[in-house]
């Protein structure tokens, strides 16, 4: 949808916002040296990259640090429920699809709590941007252990180590019919920027988990431990980021390392192409003072 | 014998078309301008279970069906052994004696009469499938009512033409088997309905029009999770969703399912949900969601009987209270229950206005029975549902700075804009926020927010209209009741009030809120009250109780899965001293 030129704004030429442009009148109440910030500037940017006013955005936050940001980015905001931010989201993409719609949420928000809502806007490809912040632990509950923590991660509600094995965000974006699935780091924002962009543009649904320290919670999964561990995908030889098999069998096969970077990308059919009833304009631009159901009524005779 | 009113059954196994037949039936008889309601019955399974489909036709007004069968249809054994206590003296049983014993029948009931058709020689001679027995079935009962076969061909047509030519002809002989074959059978009519006024009616369920107000309200994005008795509705909105742009979302869950509904209303579409108990237990958090970032929503519950799954295909009225409270924290909503489809089609019309207006929840409850019931009615005037979006802003002119989506303003009520507009950036907060919906904690905002949405409450009172009063003011017993028992409750007055005791009716189709001061009065007036309702604990005394102190002693209650007969109200309140 950013592709395409909004009839909202006059043009390209007259843009000239900045990305301190899309910042509120409140501070981000993050800790110091939280992952949330990379991503916060990562995403600004992107805005003023890509052209857009904050008024032709909608975020939809779920529950949890990340949530909080609602507060800190200037475009139209839905501040959902722990875990609804998918399905909201959704409802306003199909009420205007001329909105672009980015949904921030947690690793418990999206694959604990939210995980039906995960697995099923993955194979809808509705023309969305899902951010997942993943620090692998519950970080605004004051630390306890998440769906994607690591086996024997000891936190106040696992004091003898997590016992079940981590859901793999990718993964189960992949299997669940994403047409988009990357992975970032938000301690390189450069990098992150890139496959924002990408995911923006993307026409259909576009999954990001973005590997999120938490440096209050999670003294396990550092800024140093993923910069030893990830590797770009775009290094690699011969990947064909097409092929889903390929891409199920990269993610399988990380054994102590983790690649970043689009990992997947196709073009399919998006939902909203299925809905003969949008084509002309948006649900919400059609006049309802006088809808005529003399048709209708008719049927019952 | 000329009759005003008569009373048909068909019963027969799941998987036979029962339902189809049922509706066929009402439908000949809309056609030509009579009366009808029907009621059907059927376990929650596809095929082997047992199911009735039970018409009640009139010359004049009804208001429920009738416990007394003039004509049933027996297509198994079953059928008999059920149902023949109902047939009332003088009737009809239309068997097949190759499907049904009737010996033991035949000796305990002298007073009926016995046609035997062979449902299914005639279908075997005529190379038919089956399931196409209930059409000789069709045929066989208008012979004996001296009724248009010609209207029965009609109805048949158009319910089949979906499937071909040849299934319609073929489904139009077997009916025509069975017209002939009782008219060489039988001499004179059973019964001759009286001749109305030929001018057609609508047949159609509550679930049918809630659906038809909520497009002329201009719904424009309906969701919903299948969940019987309120599945029609979602089948009603995916065929219309082209011709009338709407969309319309079977999500994965209850709990998607009013979210999107959330989202789709707060980026400006009027958004409608409807469910069933579980479900709506299921979307009870986001109805707070739609509560604190002011989302207007629209939430139909069909009820049926809980808890759990209970009886998926069955009526009750529990989940009143449950509505009128749902959600955690504190917050304004409306609950309405109408009493039949005429009030289904304009109140969801209604409920749309005051969502909007209000930028509320708004309930609207019905229950098996309503939803899924038909009933003949006029052409609804369409044009008497009006659309007032309240303050809703197509644009904004103010560019300082961030859009105030919450303004404290007078009536609590704060324009909210078309998300995607310019100036009108803000966040919609489920956390507690201030007037431009960032997240506030303070104290004295708080306050502020809480009794801004609460302030609404005093424009909304003066749209609620006051519970209606049906029959005599002089009346000797006051009924007060809600929702679906409204038609029962009437129907047993009408036979009531011929006798000595006068009986009228407080029909509440607003729960929540409004003003008690106007009923605690007539609470006093009336000499003796007595609530009738489809629940054991008698919810509408609770909320009366709980609302002006007044004790409702007396109670008809029923919570067997069933609706109130008329017949079972009058002993009641011939019971009342």
């Amino acid at each position: 949808m950013a592709s395409k030129k909004n009839k909202n704004r006059s043009s390209k030429e007259d843009y000239n916002l900045k990305p301190g442009d899309f910042n509120t009148e409140r501070r981000p109440t993050w800790c110091l040296g939280c992952g949330n910030y990379g991503i916060w500037n990562s995403l600004k940017k992107t805005f003023v990259e890509l052209g857009l006013m904050p008024h032709e955005i909608l975020i939809v936050y779920g529950i949890g640090c990340s949530g909080n940001g609602a507060n800190f980015i200037k475009t139209y905001a839905f501040h959902a429920l722990h875990g609804r931010a998918l399905p909201v989201a959704t409802g306003a993409k199909l009420a205007n699809h001329k909105l672009n719609v980015i949904i921030m949420g947690g690793d418990g928000d999206g694959v604990g709590i939210g995980g039906n809502h995960f697995i099923h806007t993955c194979r809808r490809n509705i023309n969305m941007t899902y951010l997942m912040h993943n620090n692998k632990v519950y970080g605004l509950t004051t630390g306890q252990t998440s769906p994607t923590s690591d086996r024997g991660f000891k936190t106040k509600s696992t004091p003898g180590g997590v016992l079940e094995k981590p859901v793999d965000p990718v993964l189960l974006a992949l299997v669940s019919g994403a047409t988009y699935v990357a992975r970032g780091f938000a301690g390189t924002t450069g990098h992150l920027m890139e496959i924002i962009k990408k995911a923006i543009k993307h026409e259909g649904f576009s999954f990001i988990d973005i590997l999120q320290p938490c440096v209050t919670f999670n003294k396990q999964n550092t800024y140093d431990f993923y910069r030893e561990k990830i590797y770009n995908v775009d290094e690699l030889k011969d990947y064909n980021r097409s092929n889903l098999s390929e891409a199920i069998n990269m993610e399988l096969k990380e054994e102590g390392k983790i690649p970043v970077g689009i990992i997947y990308q196709v073009k399919e059919p998006t939902y909203e192409d299925g809905l003969k009833q949008i084509e002309r304009k948006p649900l919400v631009d059609h006049i309802i003072t006088d809808v005529d159901i003399n048709k209708l009524l008719n049927n019952y005779y | 014998m000329k009759v005003s009113n008569l009373t048909w059954k068909i019963g027969g196994e799941a998987g036979y078309g029962i339902m189809s037949t049922g509706v066929i039936f009402s439908r000949i008889f809309t056609k030509k301008g009579y009366f009808v309601i029907d009621s059907n019955e059927y376990p929650s399974l596809i095929r082997g279970g047992h199911n009735t489909y039970t018409v009640r036709v009139s010359s004049n007004q009804i208001f429920s069906i009738d416990k007394d069968i003039n004509i049933l249809v027996a297509l198994n054994q079953e059928t008999l052994t059920l149902h023949q206590e109902e047939a009332t003296y003088g009737g009809y049983i239309i068997y097949d004696e190759d499907v049904c014993d009737i010996k033991d029948i035949k000796r305990a009931r002298k007073d009926i009469n016995y046609i035997m058709v062979p449902f299914s020689k005639i279908i075997s001679e005529l190379g038919a499938p089956k399931v196409m027995i209930n059409n000789i079935s069709l045929g066989a009962s208008v012979a004996l009512l001296n009724y248009d076969m010609e209207i029965l061909k009609n109805v048949i047509k158009d319910n089949f033409s979906r499937k071909g030519t040849e299934i319609v002809d073929l489904n139009i002989r077997s009916s025509e088997l069975g017209y002939k074959y009782v008219k060489q059978k039988i001499k004179t009519a059973s019964y001759e309905l009286e001749i109305v006024n030929p001018v057609g009616k609508m047949l159609l369920t509550g679930n049918d029009a809630v659906f038809l107000g909520a497009v002329r309200a201009g719904c424009k994005f309906y969701a919903a999770y299948p969940m019987t008795p309120s599945s029609s509705i979602l089948h009603s909105f995916a065929s219309a969703e082209g011709d009338y742009n709407i969309v319309t979302k079977h999500a994965e869950d209850e709990i998607a399912v009013i979210n999107m509904a959330i989202g789709a209303s707060f980026a400006g579409a009027r958004s409608m949900v409807a469910t069933s108990g579980g479900g709506f237990s299921l979307m009870n958090e986001g109805l707070s969601s739609a509560a604190i970032t002011e989302t207007p929503i629209v939430v139909v519950l069909c009820q049926r009987p809980a808890p759990a799954t209970g009886l998926p295909t069955w009526t009750e009225q529990g989940d009143m209270l449950f509505a009128v409270h749902a959600s955690h924290g504190e917050f304004l909503r409306v609950v309405i229950a109408p009493g039949d489809p005429e009030e289904c089609f304009y109140l969801t019309g209604k409920a749309f206005n005051l969502a909007d207006k209000y930028q509320i929840p708004v309930i609207i409850m019905l229950d098996k029975y309503l939803s899924e019931s038909h009933f003949s009615y006029e052409k609804f005037d369409f044009k008497k549902i009006a659309v007032d979006r309240g303050k809703l802003l197509t644009a904004v002119k103010n560019k300082s700075g961030e859009y105030k989506r919450y303004s404290d303003t007078e009536d609590g009520i704060s324009p909210r804009v078309i998300v995607g507009i310019e100036n009108g950036i803000h966040i919609a907060n489920s956390d507690e926020h201030n007037e431009k919906g960032y997240s506030e904690e303070d104290a004295y905002n708080r306050k502020i927010m809480v009794d801004k949405r609460f302030r609404k409450i005093k424009k909304l009172i003066e749209e609620i209209p006051p519970p209606k009063i049906y029959g005599p003011a002089d009346a000797e017993i006051t009924i007060w009741s809600w929702g679906s028992c409204k038609g029962p409750i009437l129907e047993a007055m009408s036979i009531l009030n011929q006798k000595e005791k006068k009986v009228n009716l407080v029909h509440f189709t607003f729960l929540y809120p409004f003003d008690y001061e106007s009923i605690a009065g007539v609470i006093e007036e009336s000499n003796k009250n007595v609530v009738v309702e489809n629940n054991k604990t008698s919810q509408l005394s609770k909320l009366i109780m709980m609302n002006t102190g007044h004790k409702i002693k007396n109670k008809i209650l029923k919570y067997s899965g069933r609706q109130f007969l008329s017949g079972e109200i009058i002993s009641g309140i011939e019971k009342i001293e």
